[in-house]
């Protein structure tokens, strides 16, 4: 099934995102991840959806979140060119020794090592989805002990000339 | 000038027009209901908030105006919530006002708290919690505004103590902020144009015509289309009324319970013209099988409804009275003739039938004599059951919003509350309440509130001693397993319990009764009246398509 990534404006209210959650469960949607926050102007938040199903589904659920009374704008991006971004903080644990090759790793995927203790390392990584699971398969081996995600938040490109 | 918040919301109702507001008091809402105390609109003290909510919205089906309720926190607000999802699935414009716990206690689990605004919040069309007085005039307009366009529905606004108490000083700026909002509302001309074309080329068109079409007041728009156009209409259970049942273009309600001919026509047409409508499950039946040989325009307010159970290949998305305005122009008439011929032939070799047995009181009867004593003209409410498809099936609708039921939730104990708000609403009207012996019970509490207000509601029970459409389910698909339907040994003498609220009680128990018992009623109207007639116990509606089968695919249960 395909992945599609919806972007709501809203209003920046108490009870959107509950709103917006309700929807997705009364209406049985699954969704594969949610990221909201403020945008440029504060009085609205973007709400970044990632949700796979046909077309049908899709469509129903944009319809049905256009239709709440503090959603302002609804779009799929799915045909349109975006740029489109996960964070990662993942917590490796680093064995003796074996520290230099996870900041070999680091370095090819340019994340970040926000945090080092005897044992572990924490990196930061942003990227597609693709990206970071890539880099996720690298790490298993060493034993990721946490991790954190923010899902999928997304803009459109600007359009050319 | 100072002032309060609960002086704002009075102010606030004022200006939009209210003149009746249905009500309970409680803790959170005193204030509330001390500025209420010289509000200069009605207040009508209800008898338990469910009834509160259901008499809104009676009131609002009636007049198409909005429906005010204010019930207390908690238990106040949670009474209400089966009512509120009544509206939101009939989309009827109330506006429900709850109190709440003062706001520094909210989350505390104090003293009749309830999350109000989060239990409602899948049940309202939008809700607010009320956090300054300052919004307070804002947000009444909002509620207003949101509740009564686009696609109605009911709007919440939850008022803690605090807040009905703070004062307020100066004028405060109560325009809307609602830039998430724009029902959609002209109809695309292209859309209507291909549409229009579309009827023109039919040779077997079908106006299947939903609720939206009454809450748009586009009836005289859809009778000249169908007219124009030469096109036969059946409508939803909502959409009684909306074109006059005495005319021979009218094939009656379709689906579960609809007329054979309704069904036949719309399996065979070619083309189906939905209005208003969102093709409901017990509209289709099996969906494959509905109306399988059409091309399908659908018109409707919320886009969202169209393409969600079938695919549409014609989507005019606007307001309907706009809409069939614009192909009344469009569309040519045409003679049908072998269409119309073969409609007219579904009608003589399928009518609605029932089986008379002696004395014994048939439901289907006393509907068709409400129907002759009233001359057709009367304001009907029903509860849920088969008391409500025989009301559906046998009273021939002329007007629109002559037919008040609840559709879409199918609520047991709208009736009577339901009635009390449209006799409020329409002091004009004769209101006839159909009810059954089950139904009545689960509100029949507003039988003070009726009978206090001397309110000359004619009720017909038709008391069957059972929970009957279970028990028709039962007796079909259970093997007669009657498993907790029987009501009869338990029921009380409605008659009696009618006269202890002060209404009156009449028996009947034959059939030569009935339309002297009418007859009497219809004279008394000085309060309600109860008509207690006990009906065929095992009686069933026919004709019938069992749940996930096509709609040509009924029993009538006459041998």
């Amino acid at each position: 099934m395909q992945k599609h990534i919806i972007s709501a404006l809203v209003v920046n209210r108490p009870g959107v995102l509950a709103h917006a959650a309700g929807l997705f469960s009364a209406r049985g949607f699954n969704i594969d991840s949610l990221a909201v926050g403020e945008t440029e102007q504060p009085e609205f938040s973007r709400m970044t959806i990632v949700i796979a199903g046909d077309e049908a589904i899709l469509e129903q659920v944009r319809k049905q979140l256009d239709k709440l009374i503090d959603v302002v704008k609804v779009q799929d991006y799915s045909n349109v060119p975006h740029v489109e971004r996960d964070l990662a903080l993942i917590r490796v644990h680093t064995s003796v020794g074996r520290r230099s090759e996870i900041l070999e790793l680091v370095d090819i995927f340019r994340g970040r090592i926000v945090d080092v203790s005897r044992n572990d390392v924490m990196i930061e990584l942003s990227g597609t989805e693709e990206k970071i699971e890539a880099m996720l398969d690298l790490l298993r081996p060493y034993g990721v002990r946490e991790m954190v995600r923010t899902g999928r938040i997304a803009l459109t490109r600007s359009a050319r000339e | 000038m100072v002032r309060t918040g609960a002086k704002i919301l009075v102010e606030s109702l004022v200006e939009q027009g209210v003149e009746h507001v249905f009500g309970l008091p409680g803790g959170a809402v005193i204030a509330l209901f001390d500025e209420l105390y010289e509000a200069p609109f009605k207040i009508v003290l209800v008898r338990h908030e469910q009834g509160a909510g259901h008499m809104a919205d009676g009131y609002a089906r009636a007049t198409g105006k909005v429906g005010v309720c204010i019930a207390t926190s908690g238990p106040g607000a949670t009474n209400l919530v089966t009512a509120i999802a009544t509206a939101y699935m009939d989309s009827i414009p109330i506006v429900a006002i709850t109190g709440q716990v003062k706001t520094h206690l909210i989350g505390n689990d104090a003293f009749q708290e309830a999350d109000v605004t989060g239990i409602t919040r899948p049940a309202t069309k939008h809700n607010y919690l009320v956090k300054d007085a300052r919004e307070l005039g804002r947000i009444v307009r909002e509620a207003f505004h949101v509740a009564s366009t686009g696609r109605p529905g009911p709007v919440l606004i939850d008022l803690p103590g605090d807040v009905t108490a703070q004062e307020v000083e100066g004028e405060i700026d109560t325009a809307m902020q609602l830039p998430g909002y724009r029902p959609s509302a002209g109809g695309h001309v292209r859309q209507i144009q291909k549409a229009a074309e579309a009827i023109n080329d039919s040779e077997r068109p079908v106006l299947y015509v939903g609720g939206g079409v009454i809450t748009s007041n586009a009836s005289d728009e859809l009778r000249e289309l169908a007219r124009k156009a030469n096109t036969p209409v059946t409508t939803t259970l909502m959409g009684l009324g909306t074109f006059p049942e005495t005319e021979s273009l009218s094939l009656g309600m379709l689906g579960m319970h609809g007329t054979v001919y309704a069904n036949y026509a719309v399996t065979n047409c070619d083309l189906l013209i939905a209005v208003g409508a969102r093709f409901d499950d017990r509209v289709t039946g099996k969906l494959d099988g509905f109306a399988p040989h059409a091309r399908i325009i659908h018109v409707d307010i919320d886009p969202a409804s169209i393409g969600k159970n079938i695919e549409v290949e014609i989507p005019v998305v606007g307001d309907a009275k706009k809409i069939l305005g614009d192909l009344v122009g469009l569309v040519e008439h045409r003679q049908r003739e072998e269409w119309l011929g073969q409609i007219e032939k579904w009608k003589r070799d399928f009518p609605l039938s029932y089986g008379l047995d002696g004395d014994v009181v048939k439901p289907q009867a006393v509907i068709e004599e409400i129907y002759k004593v009233t001359d057709g003209k009367a304001l009907i409410c029903t509860d849920v059951g088969q008391h409500q498809m025989w009301a559906a099936q046998y009273y021939l609708y002329t007007e629109p919003r002559t037919m008040l039921t609840s559709g879409g939730l199918g609520t047991m104990g709208f009736g009577l509350p339901a009635s009390i708000g449209a006799q409020f609403g329409r002091s004009d009207k004769l209101v006839f309440l159909i009810t059954s012996d089950g139904s009545l019970q689960m509100n029949i509490q507003e039988m003070c509130t009726a009978a206090g207000n001397k309110l000359p509601i004619k009720i017909a029970l038709l008391n069957n001693g059972y929970l009957g459409m279970v028990r028709q389910w039962q007796e079909l698909f259970f093997n007669r397993r009657y498993s907790h339907t029987y009501l009869g040994d338990k029921n009380p003498d409605f008659g009696k319990l009618a006269e202890a609220y002060g209404a009156t009680g009449i028996l009947v128990e034959r059939m030569d009764q009935v339309r002297p018992a009418l007859e009497r009623a219809m004279e008394i109207d000085d309060g309600p009246v109860l008509m207690d007639f006990h009906t065929a116990p095992e009686e069933n509606v026919f004709p019938m398509v069992p749940t996930g089968h096509a709609i040509d695919r009924m029993f009538s249960g006459l041998a």
